[in-house]
């Protein structure tokens, strides 16, 4: 197979393929993230757990209950949406009246709490999950060698991402969630019951997190430190996209996900904070993040 | 202007009714400060003065923190990179380059605070939980750094350093020559961070956390002033790190690792944001249950997250927040 730029296709393809997987993850987490924070105006912290969670369960139900993966992708969600709409009444309820740090403090320390328990449970070294044998084995795509599994999770990224789109901007729903994001008070004054929607907004953002995780347990290993190391990214990914618009998070998960990738074939050592330092560069130009508001 | 939250929401006692004192301390904090420097005294003759050390380290990593959250109203989430960056330096100068403890700190203060201009000059770009991100970010990046670089050690970290001889003249093999040198490092940048607080320059601090666009129209380079008391905030957590990597001889990833950020947060919190004492109460009740927990493994953590919790919710000004409210004095 031919060279590209000097590096052998195969490489590059497998890189950018690898790339695209991660940006789909980043672009999963960041678009639950800016869910949540246009209604909440929190930033949730305990996303990452959130997404670890997820994954634990899909292993749970396999391990303990023989549910395999596909029902594990639909029972997963609606488990750990359920815990964040508890959260959300116990906890995050409280803090609508104080300043947003309090917000990112508490989730920080429910993160915190969900972490410990599980390395306490399971231990830190990982646990198998197993890929789906429908999805197992490889396509021969004549420049490179594509595993099923790995092409799945981009293309069911990708309409996760583009269905919560068309909810948000598309449906009656959507339009009182954008509403109710811009102004609360009027939008509860017209009869829509707000707070209700802010917990089931809340579930909703924890549950694609928790969807992610699901499709992330056969490529990672399931384990505690999971979700709080990808957060970070998630974050800068977050900053570098601006956390106004929802087809921008998702340009923006995919972009550097691929990116990275890149760096990886081509600088490898700076492959780790390729993402951090595309944040600063972009702080520099544009404060508000590509697609922010300022 | 969605990102101009409100910083006075958060739970920080006012300081409308500020009166003098004594260099700026009031009566009841001259009291505190007594029993400080008591304790400061007396403690080592009956605890155990490594244990005191490392907390003495915390406490005053805690107050270059609350300099930023306390009086700017900017949260860093990111300062475990100072602390580990200054721990890293000062053991590399002590180790490798064989320079005396005093200089070394000084040469791992200065380094953080070097990290602390680019990171700040960036960071001060965004308000309120973008700049938290921000911060995180941007200590994940120097984390990263340190994994890769040669002189940290990588994983092992730079171990084996040397305490040296304070001024090339006294050994600080012992330990309570070297709890002496501790706390003097500690007592100086608490008043040195105390002085900061009470300066001209610290009263456009506060009133940049009061009401930031409200200073800038009254013609304070609001970003300026943000940029100097990051800067600030940086220098002295290095030199809290570089101190502890010279008494633990140690300075490991640990130290730069996102967790150290938020077990910084959660001291802070826990004794009360922008209270004078506070971060250092904060810290000796981490420090302790660290101590007495250590073999719990990662209930730990989840203590510590409870404990984030139970602050949030129920706690927010802390512990000497909440002693001072009930004495009706400013600690």
């Amino acid at each position: 197979m031919d060279d590209i730029f000097g590096i052998p296709a195969p490489l590059l393809f497998g890189q950018l393929l690898l790339g695209l997987i991660n940006g789909a993850f980043y672009a999963m987490l960041s678009l639950g993230l800016a869910v949540i924070f246009g209604l909440l105006n929190i930033v949730n912290m305990a996303h990452g757990a959130q997404f670890m969670m997820g994954a634990f369960c899909a292993w749970m139900l396999l391990a303990w209950a023989g549910i395999g993966y596909w029902w594990a992708l639909i029972l997963s969600p609606i488990i750990i949406g359920f815990t964040g709409i508890v959260l959300e009444k116990l906890f995050i309820s409280k803090l609508y009246k104080l300043d947003h740090l309090y917000g990112l403090l508490l989730t920080f320390g429910l993160a915190l709490i969900i972490e410990g328990v599980f390395r306490n449970e399971f231990g830190s070294s990982g646990l198998p999950y197993r890929i789906p044998p429908e999805l197992s084995g490889a396509w021969d795509l004549g420049f490179m060698f594509m595993p099923i599994y790995r092409g799945w999770v981009v293309v069911a990224a990708l309409i996760l991402c583009l269905a919560t789109w068309l909810i948000i901007e598309k449906t009656r729903l959507g339009a009182y969630l954008r509403a109710a994001t811009e102004n609360a008070a009027l939008v509860q004054a017209f009869g829509v019951n707000v707070p209700r929607m802010v917990t089931l907004t809340y579930g909703f953002g924890v549950a694609l997190a928790a969807i992610g995780g699901v499709l992330a347990a056969p490529i990672y290993s399931v384990n505690p430190q999971m979700g709080s190391n990808l957060i970070i990214v998630v974050f800068a990914v977050v900053v570098i996209g601006g956390m106004g618009s929802i087809l921008g998070s998702i340009l923006t998960g995919f972009a550097l996900g691929i990116v990275e990738g890149l760096t990886k074939v081509f600088w490898p050592e700076a492959s780790a904070t390729v993402i951090f330092v595309i944040m600063a560069i972009v702080l520099l130009a544009r404060p508000a993040g590509l697609f922010g508001r300022a | 202007m969605a990102d101009t939250t409100s910083i006075t929401a958060l739970a920080i006692p006012d300081h409308a009714k500020e009166s003098d004192g004594v260099w700026g301390f009031t009566r009841a904090q001259l009291v505190a400060l007594g029993v400080l420097v008591a304790f400061l005294v007396v403690s080592p003759f009956v605890l155990y003065p490594v244990f005191l050390m490392k907390l003495l380290c915390f406490a005053l990593f805690a107050c270059a923190f609350n300099l930023l959250i306390g009086y700017v109203g900017l949260l860093s989430f990111g300062h475990a990179a100072y602390f580990g960056m200054g721990g890293y330096l000062a053991g590399h100068a002590a180790k490798a380059w064989g320079l005396t403890p005093e200089v070394s700190i000084i040469i791992g203060g200065a380094t953080a605070g070097l990290l602390g201009v680019v990171a700040g000059w960036i960071a001060i770009r965004r308000q309120g939980i973008y700049f938290a991100m921000i911060t995180l970010a941007l200590a994940q990046m120097v984390y990263f750094f340190c994994v890769q670089a040669p002189f940290t050690g990588g994983e092992d970290g730079i171990q084996a350093i040397p305490r040296g001889s304070f001024l090339g003249l006294f050994p600080l093999d012992q330990d309570m020559a070297m709890y002496w040198m501790v706390a003097g490092i500690f007592l100086l940048g608490f008043l040195l961070i105390h002085r900061i607080i009470h300066s001209p320059y610290g009263q456009v601090l506060k009133s940049i956390r009061e009401n930031e666009p409200r200073a800038t129209s009254l013609g304070y380079r609001t970003d300026d002033y943000k940029l100097m008391a990051f800067i600030l905030s940086a220098t002295l957590a290095g030199v809290a790190g570089a101190t502890k990597s010279i008494v633990f001889g140690i300075a490991t990833l640990t130290d730069v690792h996102w967790s150290m950020s938020g077990e910084v947060v959660l001291m802070t919190l826990v004794g009360g944001l922008g209270t004078v004492f506070g971060p250092v109460v904060g810290a000796a009740v981490i420090v302790t249950m660290q101590n007495y927990l250590a073999e719990m493994g990662a209930w730990v953590t989840v203590i510590q997250g409870v404990i984030f919790v139970a602050c949030v919710l129920a706690f927010r000004r802390g512990l000497i927040g909440e002693l001072g409210a009930l004495l009706k004095v400013k600690l």
